[in-house]
């Protein structure tokens, strides 16, 4: 599928990083982007949303981008979800711990639109 | 005594922020020791530190500065310092503190952090929890200045 088909979703609790990725997402084509503030919102919209992309920040109030990459991989429906962490949590046992929970890849900030496509399209070549 | 091991990753954190995500220039200026609560600036954004060392660090920007750099991070103008200008403060902050703490943990120094406050007005207060000196640190960009202070608890 290429991202003129696809919906994504992008959570973070600022706004700021949801306007950044979001204008990433749509100057890389993506046909559609959905936005959550937490782990919580967003796997709420996730029942009622077909999404093809899940882009989440780490460290959030509610629930947090690693609880919410566990409930989607344990979720019969969503387990197979490419889901992207940006995160500021760079240090190695982070790492280690979001590979565990099967994260497909990772953005650490700060990124510039080059560094944050070229992690995509490792998880989704477009 | 606030060791330069520390503090120093927090000015590299925050040039290399700036420039990577909203390609603004900024050039510290000369640290001094900071006596008082009174923020030097409009809007700023505050997070605290624990692990290795308990602390936290805070973010302080003229309002002329900060519309200008999120003019550059959001790629729209900004002429007010609005809901969307003071979230980027926070997000900022977020950000230079992560990249602090990621060039800390190469020489074994851990520390996590947890999500930033934002205040703003004029005459607001910086009310950071360590007892330690409070080191202030003046940039300078095209736009205007901001301020980064660091304390520590002794």
């Amino acid at each position: 599928m290429a991202y003129k088909d696809m919906v994504a979703m992008v959570v973070d609790d600022f706004s700021t990083m949801r306007r950044i990725v979001r204008k990433i997402l749509k100057d890389l084509q993506f046909r559609e982007v959905i936005e959550a503030e937490n782990g919580a919102e967003a796997f709420k919209l996730l029942q009622t949303n077909k999404v093809d992309l899940i882009v989440s920040d780490w460290n959030m109030p509610v629930m947090t981008g690693l609880e919410l990459l566990k409930m989607v991989r344990a979720d019969e429906r969503l387990k197979g979800l490419p889901f992207l962490m940006v995160t500021a949590e760079a240090q190695k046992e982070n790492i280690v711990e979001a590979i565990k929970a099967k994260v497909s890849n990772y953005v650490v900030k700060p990124f510039s639109p080059a560094v944050f496509a070229e992690k995509l399209a490792k998880i989704i070549p477009s | 005594m606030i060791d330069v091991k520390i503090i120093n990753p927090f000015l590299a954190a925050t040039m290399h922020v700036l420039k990577t995500m909203a390609q603004v220039d900024a050039r510290p200026g000369r640290p001094f020791l900071k006596k008082d609560d009174l923020a030097m600036g409009d809007v700023s954004a505050i997070i605290g530190i624990t692990g290795a060392a308990q602390g936290s660090m805070a973010l302080i920007f003229t309002e002329k500065c900060i519309k200008d750099i999120a003019s550059n991070l959001l790629g729209e103008p900004f002429t007010e310092l609005n809901h969307e200008v003071r979230d980027a403060v926070g997000e900022l902050t977020n950000m230079i503190c992560g990249d602090a703490r990621r060039r800390l943990a190469e020489d074994g120094f851990i520390l996590q952090a947890g999500i930033p406050t934002i205040v703003g007005g004029k005459g607001h207060t910086i009310m950071h929890v360590a007892n330690g000196p409070r080191l202030a640190v003046p940039f300078e960009t095209n736009a205007g200045s901001f301020m980064v202070e660091v304390a520590f608890q002794t």
